[in-house]
């Protein structure tokens, strides 16, 4: 069985139809991109897997290990193993890094029927993890994301996957707004977390974030469809010519 | 005793309401000459109605329609329901004052082993000398009908320079319900000290009862003072409240509010600055849901130059709540280099709940710097969506951003351990709202 199957889906916003029949998946241990240009509907297609109120799918549907992806809450598909890092992680003042962790990590055992952690195992939980992640302890101590470059915000991201360990990660657009040397270390903490098990799907515009994080899959979006689909080598051709083809051909 | 009755014309049920406590009312004959007046003064006045416009957003004939009847004596029954809910509420390590519908229990209470540099007698023993204590400057309704009717109440006083090795805790109890309270204290903090004074209202299985309390602060030079009160009465009792804080020179005063229960609720707080150089923390937080109505109301008097006050104001409402702020700075012609500032935000939960705010700000001097700020909205859905990605329900969610709401009030109380203990009510009016 598929760890996600996205079938004919289709999505409006607002009257307006974004998705028109997308298809797609994703097998245990993937690593998909999926590129496109501004407007091609792939950040909407990220926030419907992870449940983004907003959106309403006219048709298709969404399997997470043959389950009923849509008709889930949010939390549920957090607790299933669907993990999305945010283009744009908000900031929340005045809730303590630490204190999220924790409330968010037990949230999630508690719905899977697990243990919650105790305060004590799950601070050595962290800091295992954020040592591993180079994450410095006092950008655990701010509120969340509270004065976080956009480096620090995707890193946090990275140490909450690698904190609640789901079985697929989509990484939304996770290229934006870093700079070189930032765009390295939160993809080398990204390739740290892949396993044979974890899939993910790499949502980007640029080829540049597929050098770090290099996929076994490309699709390429276009007008709410996906219009081709290759190995790594496709990523590369789109570099020299770029979208424009497909924008004609969809 | 339905006072809107009595404005009609019908006096005497109100009348009665006074002549049947007479008689337990504690007092030399000056004091009940002095209870008599103020009285009278009620009388003339009524309830506070919304053509008063202090009271504009508060209409107490309209919410409360009747003051109800002075409570009897707590009994031994009532007294050990009291003793549990002073252990469920008491601040751990705190020096207890307990008063229990309206009445001083000294086998509640800790006064027996007070802190080095804390002395406490009661209302009722002071009145039998004096009637100070029942006269203000104000002829309020509320505030007469408090001193006609105030049966006891802790008399506290920190001597100059203490710094008392324990924070003293005056807990109001409610045993009897349908039944008023009538308390007033006195709180004295000499020169250069240093105290933490909290003040908790609770039910003990009361409901429907009324509470009517009123509190002098007076706060001598150089003192460092948190002034920390909890009303988390019962969700369908009524507490008016008003205090009277004076403060020195020099003086840092964190003075902090929170309202967690209560079908109708007021603070009134009216704080003067004597001396120069003071800097004033005025933090409140209002917690409300179904039809409960909060009202907090703060006058501050800048009658003397280089002093400072910051007030933050934080209101959660749910349901068809409604939360009233009223935030007045005074700045009187000699005070110069006044700083004063005040922000109070609303947290819309449903479509029905209500914020009023009301700053005003009445300046006379010309070198001053004044500003207020407001704020009402609902939760942010893409925080909350965030938080829900992450594995939180919906509820859980919401209560994270609460608590933070509401934590940029909270975190002002500079004791770890007090902090904690005020963020446990929070949390418990979360849960009782999940």
């Amino acid at each position: 069985m598929a760890l996600l199957e996205v079938k004919d889906l289709k999505v409006r916003v607002e009257e307006r139809e974004i998705l028109h029949g997308l298809s797609l998946t994703v097998n245990e241990g993937e690593v998909h991109a999926i590129m496109g240009p501004n407007g091609s509907g792939k950040s909407t297609l990220s926030h419907v897997i992870a449940g983004k109120p907003g959106y309403e799918v006219t048709d298709g549907q969404i399997l997470f290990k043959g389950e009923d992806l849509l008709e889930m809450d949010p939390e549920e598909r957090a607790a299933k193993g669907v993990f999305l890092a945010f283009q744009y992680p908000v900031e929340i003042p005045g809730v303590a890094t630490m204190t999220f962790l924790r409330t968010a990590l037990n949230a999630q055992r508690k719905a899977r029927g697990e243990s919650e952690y105790s305060t004590p195992d799950f601070l050595k939980k962290v800091r295992e993890v954020s040592k591993s992640l180079n994450i410095p302890q006092d950008m655990l101590k701010r509120g969340v994301n509270v004065g976080f470059s956009g480096g620090e915000k995707k890193r946090n991201e990275v140490l909450q996957m690698a904190l609640f360990e789901p079985a697929l990660c989509i990484l939304d657009e996770m290229d934006s707004g870093l700079d070189i040397d930032a765009l390295r270390i939160a993809a080398d903490g990204v390739n740290a977390l892949r396993t044979p098990k974890r899939a993910m799907v790499v949502i980007t515009h640029y080829q540049r974030l597929l050098n770090y994080i290099i996929p076994d899959f490309v699709h390429v979006m276009s007008r709410g469809r996906v219009v081709k689909s290759g190995d790594k080598q496709l990523a590369l051709e789109l570099e020299e010519s770029g979208y424009a083809q497909f924008e004609e051909a969809a | 005793m339905n006072v809107a009755v009595a404005k009609t014309g019908s006096g005497r049920a109100v009348s009665d309401l006074f002549a049947s406590a007479e008689g337990r009312l504690p007092g030399s004959p000056a004091v009940v000459a002095v209870r008599r007046q103020a009285f009278d003064t009620y009388e003339r006045l009524g309830l506070p109605h919304r053509r008063i416009e202090e009271w504009k957003y508060t209409d107490l004939r309209a919410l409360v329609g009747e003051v109800l009847p002075l409570a009897g004596s707590p009994d031994t029954a009532a007294l050990s329901r009291a003793m549990e809910a002073v252990k469920a509420h008491a601040f751990a390590g705190a020096c207890k004052l307990v008063l229990v519908d309206g009445v001083f229990a000294a086998d509640l209470s800790d006064a027996k082993a007070l802190p080095s540099g804390v002395s406490v007698t009661t209302l009722r023993e002071v009145l039998e000398k004096s009637a100070d204590l029942l006269t203000t400057a104000s002829t309020d309704a509320v505030i007469s009908l408090n001193a006609a009717m105030a049966t006891d109440g802790v008399v506290l006083s920190i001597s100059d320079g203490a710094q008392p090795s324990a924070p003293v805790q005056i807990i109001h109890v409610a045993t009897a319900p349908s039944a008023s309270a009538f308390t007033r204290s006195q709180v004295r903090i000499g020169k250069g000290a240093r105290a933490t004074i909290i003040e908790s209202f609770v039910a003990a299985g009361a409901g429907a009862y009324q509470v009517s309390d009123a509190v002098l602060l007076s706060i001598g030079d150089d003192a460092d003072v948190a002034y920390i009160r909890l009303m988390d009465d019962a969700p369908d009792a009524v507490n008016i409240t008003s205090q009277f804080v004076t403060v020195g020179a020099n003086v840092k005063l964190n003075y902090f509010n929170m309202t967690s229960g209560g079908a109708v609720s007021r603070l009134q707080g009216f704080i003067t600055f004597t001396g120069e150089g003071s800097e004033l923390s005025l933090n409140g937080v209002n917690l409300l849901k179904k039809t409960e109505h909060g009202d907090l109301t703060l006058l501050v008097d800048h009658a003397v130059p280089n002093c400072m006050s910051r007030e933050t104001f934080r209101a959660v409402i749910d349901d068809r709540g409604h939360s009233v702020f009223q935030g007045r700075i005074i700045v009187r012609p000699d005070a110069q280099k006044t700083d004063g500032k005040m922000m109070t935000r609303a947290l819309l939960l449903s479509d029905e709940a209500e914020a009023d705010n009301k700053p005003e700000l009445e300046i006379f001097a010309d070198d001053v710097s004044c500003g207020h700020g407001a704020t009402a909205g609902a939760l942010d859905d893409n925080l909350l969506f965030y938080l829900k990605a992450r594995g939180l329900p919906e509820k859980q969610a919401q209560a994270l951003l609460i608590q933070a709401f509401v934590g940029e009030a909270i975190e002002q109380i500079a004791d770890d351990d007090l902090r904690e203990h005020v963020i446990g009510i929070a949390e418990r009016w979360l849960e009782r709202r999940s």
